[in-house]
């Protein structure tokens, strides 16, 4: 794991005590709500419906137990003991004091942590590959060129006010596990030609009103060059990003009014220019940093073998974990997806239990996933014996990991001062319709992803069965749409038709997943008998 | 045209009303020109010797294309006063400074306390941009001399 | 009826004017702010206890002052996935 210097060390802390005088200024009456909202939101603090809110950064998903620990402590001292993790791999506290919050960052910069850039008009925490590191299927680590891009955006003074937010996501395998071509820009790490690492990219991709799919900007950035094309895709956006409305600032809106082929060319033009500034770190930085991601001391010759006999266990070995590139290693997913819960949140006492599974099992290290669950990703399978029984004690042995209730959902009207309906009140009914663990496993991979508006945090155009709630005259309603992915064969879900009520739409997920386990053929997923037999069959089971 | 109210610069501030970008696709010899957020800081290159100031609007706290132009000009090597107007706060400064912005003339003018504060908090930065402060990656690996 | 509500400058918490310069976390403390409502947040914002206070329209009930939209009857409830946390457990969410 990437570790502070003191000029890391010396950011965070300098950001704590701007921060506190900033507050200050806001209990004293100098700044007024207007000046201080783009202050607070430059460091995650919102004004939810409660309460105010603070995101805290997980840079690219990866966490220490000692961080993890501080989680834990956070949710303890100033919260309400839980947390909510976030589909960018953050955290996410729903109950905060504004007067506490500098402490609170006091708290985390102990642990090189932060709440920097979280929200706002600027490049948000860089999202990665939550089996970054550890997958049998990655080219290369792709965390040390995330840490990189997180040092080069923080507080990047060009960047800081920008039409609208700006997301990054990277990745290194041919599998997609962070949604990447749905981000403002997604890297894909590539071997080129001669074998040397560089990185594709894929600018204007996004969720949000208008759901778009990256396209290829550039098919081999070469790792010197980083900084310098992420600077020139940063300035072209900048500078002619639309800025006239809000729900046309994002990236993808230019790209889509322009054309890829205009961007494309305005970026390197402007790429051929920053490489005369020097303004990019040597290759020696992107060697300093990898040499914090190298592999832990993995045990050699450890046998694969895993005793099965206790049926749940093995339920949840076939479910939940992941294949490792190391022969007697596994990857580990924590669901926090139980019955009838609320997707993504944990309490202090769970979040302490997964720090401590880490600590004795993982290496010290746990990584947060954008479908909200947690990975221990390097673990000996000798041992998951005994994680299992620990998770279970603690609830957190649902084996559901990709099933229909492992679902996407965003917090919604229960939290969110943005939300037209509340998700997670479907997610928990539909997670009880499909309790069942022999149900789900035989509806197979099923991403089941749920917002409660049209800004898509719950990412519900990118699900195999998506739910969108919206505000029918005052009345919650819940619109169902198909044929959806985030993964690497990305696409947009399409709505169905006329919305349903809470209970109907629960409804409406079990007759789609009915027409699927009727007409689906061998070795389909509902996702690939939808793109087979299209939205009519669905559709006539629906309405008739 | 907006008197500054900070200034880092060893000549006084220049006091020439300055014009309109576009009037300088005409023709004009103006030494002073100001330019609006959706203008294109590249037309002034081919003119850059003959400017003293460049003043760059800031209509709204939060349209930062000027960010973008203050940064074009001085990385063309543009040495005259860069002077930020309009609805420039406090909490920007620190950013403006980076990009290149030696001169402020902001709506309402920044308590000068707070001024000195806001840069004081962050000793380094991670980039490395026309100011010429050695980005931390560059303390990180001191190239031999 | 008029009822203003916003949150707790420096906690955050939900409140509702309750008269004069009072703010209750309790709905059922809620007053008519009537046409002195615009006059009332000035004075309020102005006063820094509340994070911009705004008005919603409400009506009396037998469970007391009850805000018309949804949204509000969430603020005034707590989230109603946790109703452990909840502050004014006898708020109706779906109907008034």
């Amino acid at each position: 794991m990437y570790q502070y210097d003191k000029y890391d060390q010396a950011m965070v802390d300098a950001r704590v005590a701007e921060f506190r005088d900033q507050v200050r200024r806001r209990l004293d009456g100098s700044l007024s709500e207007d000046q201080f909202k783009h202050l607070r939101l430059k460091n995650g603090l919102y004004l939810q419906l409660h309460a105010y809110m603070l995101r805290v950064a997980i840079p690219y998903g990866t966490l220490s137990s000692k961080q993890m620990h501080m989680l834990a402590h956070i949710a303890r001292t100033y919260d309400k003991g839980y947390g909510h993790f976030t589909t960018r791999q953050n955290i996410q506290y729903n109950w905060i004091n504004l007067e506490q919050t500098p402490d609170i960052l006091a708290d985390l910069a102990t642990v090189e942590m932060h709440a920097i850039q979280t929200s706002g008009n600027c490049i948000r925490n860089i999202s990665s590959d939550h089996f970054a590191g550890a997958a049998a299927d990655e080219i290369a680590d792709p965390r040390p060129w995330a840490e990189l891009l997180r040092q080069w955006s923080t507080f990047h003074p060009e960047f800081q006010l920008l039409p609208r937010k700006f997301k990054i996501a990277v990745i290194a395998s041919a599998t997609d596990r962070a949604a990447m071509r749905l981000h403002d820009i997604g890297i894909e790490l590539v071997n080129n030609a001669d074998g040397v690492l560089g990185a594709k990219f894929f600018v204007g991709g996004g969720m949000g009103r208008t759901p778009m799919i990256a396209p290829c900007i550039r098919e081999f950035v070469p790792a010197e060059e980083l900084i310098s094309y992420s600077e020139a895709c940063l300035r072209v956006y900048n500078r002619y990003g639309r800025r006239d409305n809000k729900y046309k600032a994002r990236i993808k809106i230019l790209v889509h009014e322009i054309g890829a082929d205009e961007y494309r060319r305005q970026v390197e033009e402007e790429f051929a220019h920053m490489k005369t500034l020097g303004l990019i770190p040597p290759v020696a930085e992107l060697e300093r940093i990898s040499a914090f991601f190298t592999d832990p001391a993995f045990e050699q010759g450890l046998s694969d073998d895993i005793d099965r006999s206790d049926p749940d266990f093995a339920v949840w070995v076939d479910q939940n974990t992941h294949k490792h590139k190391t022969p007697g290693y596994v990857s580990v997913t924590i669901s926090l997806k139980p019955e009838g819960g609320i997707p993504g949140d944990a309490t202090a006492e769970q979040i302490d239990l997964m720090a401590d599974l880490a600590e004795r099992y993982a290496f010290d290290e746990l990584r947060v996933t954008h479908t909200q669950n947690i990975v221990l990703a390097h673990v000996r399978k000798a041992d998951l014996y005994a994680i299992w029984q620990q998770l279970d004690a603690a609830g957190l042995a649902t084996a559901n990991l990709d099933l229909i209730s492992d679902m996407i959902a965003c917090p919604g009207l229960d939290y969110c001062s943005l939300a037209n309906a509340r998700s997670i009140p479907v997610a928990q009914k539909i997670s009880q319709r499909f309790a069942d663990t022999g149900r789900q496993r035989d509806l197979g991979e099923l991403k089941l992803k749920i917002s409660g508006c049209i800004n898509a945090c719950g990412h519900h155009h990118a699900g195999h069965i998506g739910i969108l709630g919206v505000d029918k005259k005052g009345v919650e309603n819940f619109q169902l749409l198909l044929g959806g992915s985030a993964a690497e064969d990305v696409s947009i879900a399409k709505i169905v038709g006329p919305g349903f009520d809470e209970d109907g739409i629960v409804n409406a997920v079990e007759t789609v997943t009915n027409v699927y386990l009727g007409a689906r053929e061998q070795g389909e997923r509902f996702v690939d008998t939808y793109r087979r037999i299209g939205m009519e069959p669905f559709k006539e089971a629906l309405y008739g | 045209m907006a008197e500054p109210q900070i200034i880092y610069r060893d000549e006084p501030a220049v006091t020439d009303t300055p014009v309109a970008l576009t009037d300088f696709a005409s023709g004009s010899n103006a030494a002073a020109v100001r330019i609006e957020p959706g203008e294109d800081a590249r037309a002034l290159l081919p003119h850059l010797s003959q400017i003293k100031l460049v003043e760059i609007a800031f209509p709204a706290f939060g349209d930062g294309r000027g960010f973008s132009s203050a940064q074009i000009l001085r990385e063309a090597g543009y040495v005259g006063e860069l002077r930020a107007t309009g609805d420039v706060l406090v909490d920007q400064f620190v950013f403006l400074r980076r990009c290149g912005f030696d001169s402020f003339a902001p709506n309402s003018p920044l308590n000068e306390d707070d001024v000195k504060a806001a840069m004081s908090f962050f000793p380094d930065f991670y980039q490395k941009t026309s100011d010429g402060v050695a980005a931390i990656w560059a303390q990180r690996h001191p190239v031999a001399s | 009826m008029k009822i203003l509500t916003g949150n707790d400058l420096k906690t955050g918490d939900v409140v509702w004017w309750a008269g004069d310069t009072r703010w209750s976390r309790h709905l059922a403390d809620a007053v008519d702010a009537g046409a002195e409502a615009e006059a009332i947040l000035k004075r309020e914002e102005a006063a820094l206890r509340v994070n911009v206070p705004y008005i919603v329209d409400g009506k009396q009930t037998d469970q007391g002052p009850m805000p018309l939209h949804i949204k509000e009857r969430v603020r005034a409830f707590g989230p109603t996935v946790r109703p452990d946390l909840a502050i004014n457990t006898s708020i109706p969410i779906l109907k008034t």
